[in-house]
């Protein structure tokens, strides 16, 4: 076997059994590239990244299924050899990041308001519970509604339901064309053009504003793209790759502003600012935005709350998510309980006692 | 020979007899008049001629009578009604606009029927944020209807967009035509308000693209009922594509339309729509609507693109390049809005159109990896002969989806149990092939027996307990979409007594 291909299943399923015998706390590793998408978890380490290889990947079914320790960069490379790709555009942050890291975290770069999440294109999963058995919900097929749908369950969840050993997704044509336009153009005048131009039937595969200027950018057939082009208007960007990766990799300068760092996620149209003063970088078409400023975080939560959103902060490479209705926190304790009954599985990485 | 679905449903219901168990305790008259003190002024129906109407939904070959029929108009009397089921232990079968394929709403005996059908209001319009904020009892299309002005439209028309309702949408993540580019319900939500048992009202999403902790509302999209009632949904709205394009092509085999779907696919666009019909099936619809289909293909394909003009033109274009190359002998493109829709409508007839070859037809539903689609229609053939049924095939080829309809004639003896075996059949057929027992339809009391199949023990264990999370006394549709693990046992004990288990050789997941 290639040390690109392993399959450490059993191992890793007697690991978890004997966590959970001997009530051993567990951490969850794969490329280790995300500790800051999270809170801190105290436990033994327990690493999936050698547990790697595709599965299967036929490209006319638009299906490929790999370990969740598959780097997301040997992804990326087979399905662009097939003009394929994720159209959830992952950010991935450091070129070791995994594939169970990245569906674990839910993440999802800026083509995600126009072609979807990466819960969107999750069809199936097989995954250690924290007795250490192996369960697999899904398929690899596109169309599924039997039994309930645990595989866009755990997407996001962070490993606190299950370590994901395997992960089926549906990929995608790669659009044949793509441009990205620019124009100077305040904050607010953007937002509302961004809702009148998202209401069209336009290509628009992401679209941002970095505290100065508006970023379109279409994909789609060479033609749909240039008509639309010359519809909206405004200038071509010159190295739009480079552009979208500093927003989906967060290496954008706004990024290094000094001061904690929030994230928005609020309905698109949103046009109050938050509270307190502070610079903000729009993406996802105003739906994900980022915050440099500085507010009491209940008063940022509050503020999202009343905007129909939620609100994360980024502090000391720590995460702390919005805080949740009590009803709703006891639902995901009983949850977790059902997949993880002693919580062994990435226990307060979420939010504590959970 | 399988038992019957309902049948073995009724055989199998060891959880409801516990809440009968519990019921029992209070005779139907008491039931009752707790009920009405609780919420006066609501219907609550329990006359033999008014439950009629109620005891089944699309799926009308299994029937039940409930011990009464609520139908409130708000969320407090949906409190008031949970409470006091709750506090009786009686199962509440909560029912949309009944349009289901799988009898997800089907009524249980003794148990109280839930109808959602007065929640009919449309809440908030956003145009801005393109979101429609409604109550669970709007149809799809008047959704559709409501954001027209805008140029907005709510993408997932399942077939039967113009009666079913939202919350049915959600509870059985519905699709449709047009899910290949538009995605599922579940892709198409993006909030819920859900009851639980205990009458307590959570939101589940958010108006933004997601929420904080875990992704409740993805599990709970396509849970069939048993996990929540829904009292609100906010819904996604897309811009209306400017233009639409149907080809219609013809082959002379299964196999070169089946390969054709697969280049399509690969040349870098997802067609709006891709959808498969096998001879029978095109034979049925010509005769009934006349939509110029050529009566002799083996199989014919319909594949729309929509979008702005000049990139559908381009991927006109490509499609018809590659039907051709893929062995296409007939190629209709529509030129008008109307000639689209004629073309349409076949495909669109074909459940009816298939009505019209035999007394009754039983829909199924399964999913395929598409390149098994050819094996698929051949061993389908050979169990329709074996069974002497005809089988029609309509099929969602964009997305592995098939529909075999099996024509039968219910007034003779056994052929009812014979088109249920035959179902069956063909949804171990599609697990063996790789893909799964139900794409769209759900499981509700249909296919319970096949989910001893699509998956092992140790799952069917933990949708249980994602149950229990929800809902500990286990009140809400109960006994529906999840088999309890003893009926699965006595299955698998049947199946090897007859000395063959299906598929001994494949993984059971």
């Amino acid at each position: 076997m290639s040390q690109s291909d392993r399959d450490l299943t059993e191992a890793l399923a007697d690991e978890v059994r004997q966590a959970h015998d001997s009530g051993i706390r567990l951490s969850l590793a794969g490329g280790e590239t995300k500790p800051f998408l999270g809170r801190s978890v105290e436990g033994k380490r327990l690493s999936v990244r050698e547990h790697c290889g595709i599965v299967h990947y036929e490209p006319t079914e638009l299906v490929l299924t790999a370990r969740a320790g598959t780097p997301l960069g040997e992804i990326h490379d087979l399905l662009a050899a097939h003009g394929q790709w994720l159209p959830f555009e992952p950010p991935s942050f450091a070129s070791c990041a995994t594939l169970g890291g990245t569906i674990a975290c839910g993440l999802s770069g800026p083509a995600r308001p126009f072609f979807g999440a990466a819960r969107d294109f999750v069809l199936g999963v097989r995954l250690l519970d924290g007795r250490g058995q192996l369960l697999h919900f899904g398929a690899e097929v596109i169309k599924n509604v039997a039994g309930y749908d645990v595989a866009r369950l755990v997407t996001g969840a962070q490993g606190t339901l299950g370590a994901l050993l395997e992960i089926s997704l549906k990929v995608g044509p790669l659009p044949p064309a793509s441009e990205t336009l620019t124009r100077e153009e305040g904050l607010e005048s953007s937002i509302r053009r961004l809702a009148e131009l998202a209401a069209k039937p336009l290509p628009l595969s992401a679209a941002s504003h970095d505290g100065e200027r508006l970023f379109l950018r279409l994909s789609g057939t060479e033609a749909g793209v240039r008509a639309a082009a010359n519809r909206i208007g405004g200038e071509r960007l010159a190295d739009p790759d480079a552009f979208w990766q500093s927003v989906r990799e967060r290496t954008h300068p706004f990024f290094s502003l000094p001061g904690p760092l929030w994230r928005l996620s609020v309905p698109p149209a949103t046009l109050a600012p938050p509270p307190g003063g502070g610079r903000l970088l729009l993406d996802w078409s105003g739906a994900q935005r980022w915050w440099k400023g500085s507010a009491e975080p209940t008063a940022l939560w509050e503020w999202a709350r009343s905007m129909g959103g939620h609100a994360a902060l980024f502090d000391s490479g720590r995460c702390r998510l919005q805080p949740l209705d009590p009803g709703l926190f006891a639902l995901h304790k009983r949850l977790k309980a059902a997949f993880d009954p002693k919580g062994i599985l990435n226990s307060g990485r979420l939010y504590d006692s959970l | 020979m399988t038992p019957s679905p309902l049948a073995s449903f009724l055989r199998g219901g060891g959880a409801q007899e516990a809440h009968g168990a519990a019921s029992r305790s209070c005779s139907p008259q008491e039931i009752l008049r707790r009920l009405r003190s609780a919420i006066p002024g609501c219907p609550v129906l329990s006359e033999p001629e008014e439950l009629r109407p109620y005891e089944c939904d699309g799926l009308t070959a299994y029937r039940e009578t409930p011990l009464a029929v609520a139908i409130p108009e708000s969320i407090a009397q949906v409190q008031e009604i949970l409470r006091v089921c709750c506090a009786l232990r009686l199962p509440v079968i909560p029912r949309g606009a009944g349009t289901g394929l799988s009898g997800g709403a089907l009524p249980r005996s003794g148990g109280l029927l839930l109808s959602m059908a007065r929640f009919r209001k449309i809440l908030a319009l956003d145009p801005l944020n393109r979101t429609a904020r409604v109550e669970p009892g709007v149809t799809n299309r008047a959704i559709s209807e409501a954001a027209a002005p805008h140029g907005l439209f709510y993408a997932p028309d399942p077939s039967s967009e113009v009666a079913c309702t939202i919350g049915g949408n959600i509870a059985e993540n519905a699709g449709g035509l047009h899910c290949l580019k538009y995605g599922l319900t579940v892709h198409n939500v993006l909030a819920v308000k859900i009851l639980t048992p205990e009458a307590e009202l959570l939101t589940l999403g958010a108006e933004a693209l997601d929420s904080a902790g875990f992704d409740l509302l993805a599990l709970f999209v396509g849970s069939e009922g048993l996990l929540g009632v829904v009292v609100e949904a906010t819904v996604r709205l897309l811009p209306r594509p400017p233009l639409a394009r149907l080809i219609v092509a013809a082959f002379a085999s299964v196999d070169s339309a089946a390969a054709a779907v697969g280049k399509l696919i690969g040349r870098g666009f997802v067609p709006a729509a891709l959808e498969m019909m096998d001879n029978l099936a095109i034979r049925a619809a010509e005769e009934f609507v006349h939509a110029g289909y050529p009566m002799d293909a083996a199989a014919l394909l319909l594949c729309e693109c929509d979008g702005p003009p000049e990139e559908v033109d381009e991927q006109i274009a490509l499609a018809e390049e590659q039907l051709r190359e893929s062995g296409a002998y007939f190629l209709r493109l529509s030129c008008s809005e109307e000639e689209r829709l004629l073309l349409w409508k076949g495909r669109k007839s074909a459940f009816p159109a298939a009505g019209r070859m035999a007394p009754d037809y039983y829909c199924m539903d399964g999913t395929i990896p598409r390149r098994a689609l050819p094996e698929a229609l051949r061993r389908i053939a050979r169990l329709s002969a074996e069974y002497g049924l005809p089988v029609a095939n309509v099929f969602h080829a964009g997305d592995g989806n098939l529909h075999p309809l099996i024509l039968y004639d219910a007034s003779r003896p056994d052929e009812l149990k014979r088109a249920e075996s035959l179902g069956g059949r063909i949804s171990e057929l599609c697990v063996e092939l790789g893909g799964v027992i139900t794409g769209e339809h759900g499981v509700g009391v249909e296919k319970l027996d096949q989910m001893c199949i699509q998956f092992r023990a140790a799952e069917l264990a933990q949708f249980h307990r994602i149950k229990d999370a929800f809902d500990p006394e286990g009140i809400l549709n109960p006994g529906k979409a999840v088999p309890l693990l003893h009926r699965c046992a006595e299955l698998g004990a049947m199946h090897v007594h007859r000395g063959t288990l299906p598929f001994p050789g494949i993984e059971r997941f």
